[in-house]
Formats: structure tokens, sequence, C-alpha cells
């Protein structure tokens, strides 16, 4: 029963590894050069996928070549894997509750960036003891996330705005928001021109998990409590029982005397808090000094994250590891074999793409009963 | 012109929905295909009219088979269909909608109305129809509607008329026109195939009845058969259609209602100063034609309409104001009108379902927590006693059939310690078993002195449950009167004729 479940992601993930391959192999000149010898060619285009994805691998999981010296430095790319997917874990799941509420929070990016604001702030200004100053500074940041989350709830609670639209906005109020902030005397680096915040303190900092030169760090496992924490939220909850009621059907949800206006608010409040975490888990474990920059492309990706686990908390976690050791593996298959780092991203599309379109993976493998579970993202505009 | 079927057989996945159905409509027949609500009726005749292919079967016209791939085809073939729900444009007139799809142009592609606006005008006089083709669909009465989509099926030549469920939408009065005019058909020569599961109406108008359960023809009766007859071969089982009930012991006023005026957003008032009481121990049975501001006024007890002037009270107790859950809390069991969308979450499971109201509370949960065991515990305890046909109480509630969903409605609004019960259309769409099981259980609670506040648009079920009837008619109470009166004066208030 679990095995089938996971059948149809995998299915998906290979027939996106496939199409992609395709495409590395045959949008690179020397394999075209052969134009005239099909069985060549043929070679020649399995060796550049092949390649590409051997590189893919050196740079995500394991590096043999780095582990010569040190067996631990092999793992140099495991370890750049879960950097990447530490913010994403937590962005993902921002995205995710929101969606088992009904909501479609394309707000990540923005939330992100206000914790990540928070974090840094506490981070650099204050002179607190060690673990409480990471708690501070997180706590600082799930602060303003959550409310910059909140808001979006309590505008649609209370007249109706679309969180489609709102939370749009604010992405762009935040990132200029952030821009401004760097050229105050409280968050430009004394002496800089160029927009970049003094790095947090060392006692904010969050302690590397495999020695100082490997950058995964304690972020990870926070992001990996807040997945179980969501989890257990939807799950065995009031308050999760409410948010799925809301989600599913928020009519009955509305006559069975649940306040859909309270749900509203209190899970966008939540994956606010969730999307800012992960900012802090940026700011505090991997790029201690803030920069215009800060919010990558984590609030964006947080969306395909998860629909990639149709919502699920668990699944987040997965979606984000992969996407992290595309991230990863992605700059080490543009170094090594010319692969354009835009592939990298068409891969992340075309997984998404497959598993996104269910009917189509069975289509083409003529699955029969094997169940697609519910597309998460149905509801749609007027959801 | 006369109608054959052949072996038809339907599949939907696993389900077989028509099962090798046979069936002759002769020339000039009324012919009444009669089954409950998911028999199989409606799919049968989308097969007929091209809408569905059959996997099975074959459909003969006057002895000569035919292939029906399209609507277009049966309209070629001479049959027309009225929709349930009806297939019309509202903001066109009624000329417009009669050319839709077969527009004719005159020079340089201008509409050409004027021949279908006679072609109308022909036809209403000739049934004495009383037809305006240059009406506003959405200005005439749902009777009126309806006679458009019989022109427009008679204008295309149809002479095999097939009506699906055609008096679910219509007043007692209006039905009978409409009976009156079916014969009127027959009398020129059309076929008509009748949709039902209204036992009156069949035995008032068909020739020849079929009758349809769960997908196979169970046998043909006349119209002679007695009601009671026709309703055991619909279900498969002796049915009792009366309601056994002892004469209501009144307690005091459980529900007192003062100038009520409920409108929506615009300002458009929806109910108009309603005044009444309901006590305990009775039954107050609100009938009227759909949409007279019936659901919205069940819906401003329990606190789910905005704008709502006047005053409710519970037990005097002014429950205007409360929250939802404070009017379910202070002792309001409701049975929402629409069980997919406001009774249920289907996607939830039954265990699930029927803790949406209680589901924070003791003993559910214990603080944020749920405890799955009670809420097992006790949904087992509710299954079995509303007879909730389910595999297991983890099923999702979308897997059961109308009957038990309403079953699961009933047996969470009943689970708190309840004063009154607002139930709206609790029999809508349900198959004679549970429609029995929901009124004997209407009765238990009012035999337990609860108030009840029953809104039906089936007379008969008004008729057979209430102590009293009230009839809305445009967001008023028109008259509340004894419930034997009878269903011609009802039927006339709920027209909005006052004596």
């Amino acid at each position: 029963m679990k095995l089938k479940k996971l059948l149809l992601p995998a299915l998906s993930f290979g027939m996106a590894l496939f199409a992609s391959g395709m495409l590395v192999a045959f949008s690179d000149s020397k394999v075209l050069a052969l134009k005239g010898q099909p069985l060549e060619m043929l070679q020649k285009a399995f060796a550049t996928a092949g390649g590409a994805y051997w590189a893919l691998f050196r740079g995500s999981i394991f590096d043999p070549q780095l582990a010569q010296d040190r067996f631990i430095e092999g793992f140099y790319p495991f370890s750049e894997t879960l950097v990447a997917a530490t913010p994403l874990i937590l962005t993902g799941l921002s995205v995710a509750l929101a969606f088992k509420a009904g909501l479609f929070n394309i707000g990540a990016q923005g939330q992100f960036i206000a914790g990540a604001i928070g974090a840094s702030w506490v981070g650099f200004s204050f002179e607190l003891p060690v673990v409480i100053h990471t708690l501070a500074a997180m706590a600082a940041a799930i602060i303003f996330s959550g409310f910059y989350g909140g808001l979006v709830g309590l505008l649609k609670a209370r007249t109706g705005a679309h969180e489609v639209i709102v939370t749009i906005m604010l992405n762009y109020v935040a990132a200029y928001f952030l821009l401004w902030l760097l050229s105050t005397t409280a968050f430009l680096r004394p002496g800089r021109q160029d927009p970049l915040a003094p790095e947090v303190r060392e006692s904010a900092q969050l302690p590397h998990l495999f020695g100082e030169d490997l950058r995964a760090n304690l972020g990870f496992f926070i992001a990996l409590a807040a997945a179980g924490a969501i989890w257990w939220l939807l799950n065995r909850s009031t308050w999760g029982f409410r948010f799925r009621a809301v989600g599913a059907n928020s009519a009955a949800s509305k006559t069975a005397g649940i306040s859909v206006a309270r749900v509203t608010t209190s899970v966008m409040f939540i994956a606010g808090a969730l999307a800012g975490l992960g900012g802090a888990m940026q700011i505090l474990g991997s790029e201690p000094a803030m920069t215009a920059g800060i919010g990558g492309s984590f609030g964006f990706d947080a969306i395909t994250v998860a629909l990639l686990a149709r919502a699920n908390p668990i699944g987040t976690v997965f979606a984000a590891l992969l996407f992290g050791a595309l991230r990863a593996g992605g700059l080490t298959m543009q170094a090594s074999t010319e692969t354009p780092l835009d592939l990298v991203l068409v891969i992340q599309a075309l997984v998404v793409l497959f598993i996104a379109a269910p009917a189509l993976i069975k289509a083409i493998f003529r699955l029969k009963n094997v169940e697609t579970g519910e597309a998460v993202a149905s509801k749609g505009w007027n959801g | 012109m006369s109608l054959e079927l052949r072996g038809i057989t339907k599949r939907f996945g696993p389900l077989t929905a028509n099962d090798a159905i046979d069936l002759t409509v002769g020339d000039g027949e009324i012919h009444a295909i009669l089954g409950e609500n998911g028999a199989g009726k409606s799919t049968l005749m989308n097969v007929v009219y091209g809408l569905l292919q059959p996997d099975e079967g074959s459909i003969s016209v006057d002895g000569k088979e035919i292939k029906i791939e399209s609507p277009l085809d049966a309209l070629a073939a001479g049959i027309g269909m009225v929709h349930q729900h009806f297939m019309l444009i509202p903001v066109f007139t009624v000329a417009e909608n009669i050319v839709l799809g077969h527009e004719k142009t005159k020079r340089l592609g201008i509409l050409d109305l004027e021949s279908a606006r006679k072609e109308i005008l022909r036809v209403s006089a000739e049934y004495n129809f009383e037809i305006d083709p240059d009406a506003l669909v959405e200005n005439l009465p749902v009777g009126l509607q309806q006679r458009v989509e019989i022109i427009r099926a008679l204008i295309y030549d149809a002479k095999v008329l097939i009506l699906d469920e055609p008096t679910a939408v219509l007043t007692p009065q209006e039905t009978d026109e409409l009976l009156r005019n079916m014969k009127k058909l027959k009398a020129k020569g059309t076929s008509i195939v009748f949709i039902t599961h209204k036992l009156r109406e069949v035995k008032e108008a068909a020739d020849k009845i079929t009758i349809i359960r769960r997908g196979k023809v169970v046998g043909t009766a006349s119209p002679s058969a007695s009601q009671e007859e026709l309703a055991s071969l619909m279900v498969g089982r002796p049915v009792s259609l009366d309601v056994d009930k002892n004469p209501a012991k009144l307690g005091g006023v459980t529900l007192a209602v003062s100038n009520l005026t409920i409108s929506d957003h615009t300002g458009r008032s929806l109910v108009k100063n309603v005044s009444f009481e309901v006590r305990a121990g009775e039954i107050l049975a609100v009938a009227g034609v759909q949409g007279n501001g019936q659901s919205e006024l069940a819906e401003s007890i329990v606190g789910l309409q905005e704008h709502v002037t006047g005053k409710i009270e519970l037990e005097g107790k002014d429950i205007t104001k409360a929250s939802v859950r404070d009017a379910l809390h202070a002792g309001i069991a409701f049975v929402p009108e629409s069980r997919e969308e406001d009774g249920l979450i289907s996607s939830f499971s039954i265990e699930e379902n029927l803790i949406l109201d209680l589901h924070d509370l003791p003993p559910y949960a214990k603080g944020p927590v749920i405890s799955q065991s009670v809420v097992s515990t006790q949904a087992e305890k509710l299954v079995k006693e509303f007879d909730i046909r389910a595999q297991s109480a983890k099923d999702s509630a979308s897997s059961l059939s109308g009957g038990n969903k309403q079953k699961v409605v009933l047996a969470r609004e009943l689970s708190r310690p309840v004063k009154l019960v607002v139930a709206s259309q609790p029999t809508r769409g349900l198959d004679v078993g549970s429609i029995e099981f929901v009124h004997e259980r209407i009765i238990t609670e009012r035999d337990a002195g609860r108030a009840v506040l029953l809104f039906s648009t089936e007379l008969d079920e008004v008729s057979s449950l209430a102590d009293r009837i009230a009839v809305m008619y445009r967001g008023e109470f028109i008259a509340i009167v004894p419930a034997d009166t009878s269903r011609e004066e009802l039927g006339l208030l709920m027209a909005g004729v006052k004596r």
C-alpha cells in the first residue's frame, strides 16, 4: 500500500531524469556533430547524459576525489545539499500548511525575508549568551514573519481580500523594504556602500554538524523538527483538525460552527512563521551577513516543493532534499561538464510537471488502480 | 412514433448504471419510468438523447435501428428532451433561446428571429401555452420556462419527448398544469417518456409504467396499481407510506422569531418581517416553492446569515447575533439543505465528520489533542444507532450513498443536547428507505419534547409530518394553517394566493 503510493512520484522522477537526459545529450554540440553516424551519436549521447548525471551526483551526495585526503571531505557535497534543503523545507512547510487549509500562500518569499531581517537584527546588534542568542534571533524571526503572514490572513478574514494577490504584493514590499533597510545606518555594515549587513555574532550562529569545514548545521534538524511538529499539528491536534476541515470544505466547517476567519488568520500566521524561520536558518546557519539577495528563490521554489510533496509535511522534507540536491549538484554539473545550470532548472520543472500531472504518468505507463491522491492545487483562484 | 431500447448497458468503472434495459415506448403513449434517485433513470435517458454512449445494446425508432452519437442525432431522429435543470440562458428572450444552436440568418448574416417568433406563437397557440416570444426567460416563472423547453423540442419536430423529473421545481398547480399539457401533447400524437420518483403523478398521467431499481428493469405496472405496490417495486421491499404519529404534546415556547428580516449583500430583502413560534413537542413545517426565502430563514436561526434584523429567541435567550458555534451549542440541531456542500466534508472520514462540531471539547479532545480512541468508539456507537451503512467508520464520507450521508449529518447534529431541530429539505434526493428513517427520527425528536422546524418543498412530506404548516411566499409567511389543510389550498398559498 505504502509502496504503491511511492510508485507514482518515483516514476515521475524517472521520467523527468530521462527527459532531461535527452535534453542534455541532444543539446550538446559534440553529440549534434555526429549527425551522420546514428550509432556513434547514440553512444555519445549516452556518455554525455551519463557524465552530466555523474557530475550531479558528485555535486550533491558524495565526491570520491574530495574523499581521497580525508574521507569525511567526500561528503562536502552532501553537506551542501543539506544547507540548500534547510530553508526549502521550512518555506515548503509554510506553503504546504496553507494548502491544507485551502489557502495559496505565494508569500513565503516575503515572509522568508521578514524572518531573515529579524534574525539578522537580533544576531548582530545584541550581545547575548550562546544558546539564548540563537533562540532570541529565531524568536524575532518567527514574530516578524508570523505577523507578516498573519496580516494576510486577517485581511482575508475581515475583507475577503484574496491571499494570492496580497501575498504577491507583500513579496515586493518585503524585498524593497530590505533594500532600503540595508541603506540605513542601523543595517548597513560600517564602511560599506553596497547593501550588506554586519555578520551575526558567533554566539547566535548555529553549530556545524560535521566540523568547521562542512557547512551543514543544526538548522537542518530544526527544520526536521518543524516538519514533525506540523505533521503532529495537522493530524493530531484540534487546531489541525479545523485547518484541514476549512481547507476541505469551508462551507461545511462554517455550518458546523468552526470560525473560518480565525482559522484563516492563524494558518497564515503559522505559515508566515515557518517561512520566516527558514530565513533565520539561512542567516544563522550559512549566510551570516544579510544581503539584498538573501531571499534567493526559496519562497518560490517552496511552492514547487509543496506541490511535489502534495502538501504532506513529511513529503515536504524529501521534496526539499531533492531540490537541495539538484541545486547543489547543478553547480558541479555546470563546472565539470559544460551543461548549463539552466538545465537543472529544467529537470526541476519536469519533475514537478510529471508529478503534478499524475494522469500523464498513468497514461504513459498504463497504470491502473494507483492512487493519484487529491490534486492539491485544484482549488485554484477562488479557493 | 415508437421508441425501442434493447439491452442497454452502461457502466461507469465498476458501477453498472444500466444493466441490459429493455424498454418500448409506443406511439402516442405516456410512459413513466419510475425509480429512486440513483436507480439509473437519468443515465438511461442521457443514453437515448446521445449525451452518453451505451456500452451495449441498441436503440430503434419505428422499428429501424439508429445510432445516436450526439443530441443532434437525437433531434434528427425526432427525440427531444427537457432536462431537470433547464438549459436556458436567463438573459436571452424566449425566441433567442429557442434559435440557439440553430440560428438562421438573413442576408449579411443578420439573425432571423422573425420566423422563430412565428413558430413559437403557432405552437404556443396550438397547445394554449401562452408564451410571449419576446419575454426575457429570467422574468418567467419556472412553469413557463419549462414550457419554453417543451416548445423548443416541439419546434425541432420531436415526436418523442423525454421529461426528466419535470415536476421537481413546480408548485402543485404548475404540476397539474404540466400533467394536463402532457395529455394534450399525447392527444396530438407525441410520445412522452416521463421520468419521476413521485407516485401520485405517475398514477395520474401515465399509460404504462416501467420500474427501474439499481440499473435494472424490475417490473412494469399499469396506472391502476396502488401507490404502495408501486413503492414496493421501486424499493424492493414492502413500504409503508404513512407516517405513524401520535397527537402532539405541546410544551412551552422553544423558538420565538419576531419581525425577522434578512437581506443579501445588495440590500434586497429575502425574508420580510417574519414572526412565529415553535413550541416544544411540535413540528412546524414551512412549505413553499423553492427559492422563496426558506433557505435563508433556516440559516439565520443558527447564525449563518449576515444581514439580519429582528429577534430570534431560544427558550427566552436572544440568539439573534450569536455565532454559529454558540447557536449550535445553545441546543440547536441543524440539518442543512445541501448535504454535500454544507453538511459534510466529503474527503473526511465518517468519524471525522461526526465530530466536526465537537472536536475540541471533551471527551473528544484532551486539551489541544484529539483523542482518537474516543472518537472511534463514539463513531461506532453512532454508526450503529443511526444505521449508517459503511464498511468502516474510517471510510471517507464521499463513499456513502445520499441516505447514509444524511444519517451522518443527523447523527452528528443529534449527538449534542438539543432543544430545537431545524431541518432544511432533509429528505431531498433520498431513497424511500432513508426517507422513512429520517421521518421516523424527526417524529422521535418531536415526541421527546423537542421543537422541530422543518423546511420542505414536498407537500406530501409537509402534510404527513407537520403539526402546523406555515406557507412561505416571496420571503413572507403568507399563512400559518393547520396540518389537515387540503393540498389544493396549500398549493394556492404556495402560489401567493391568499384566501
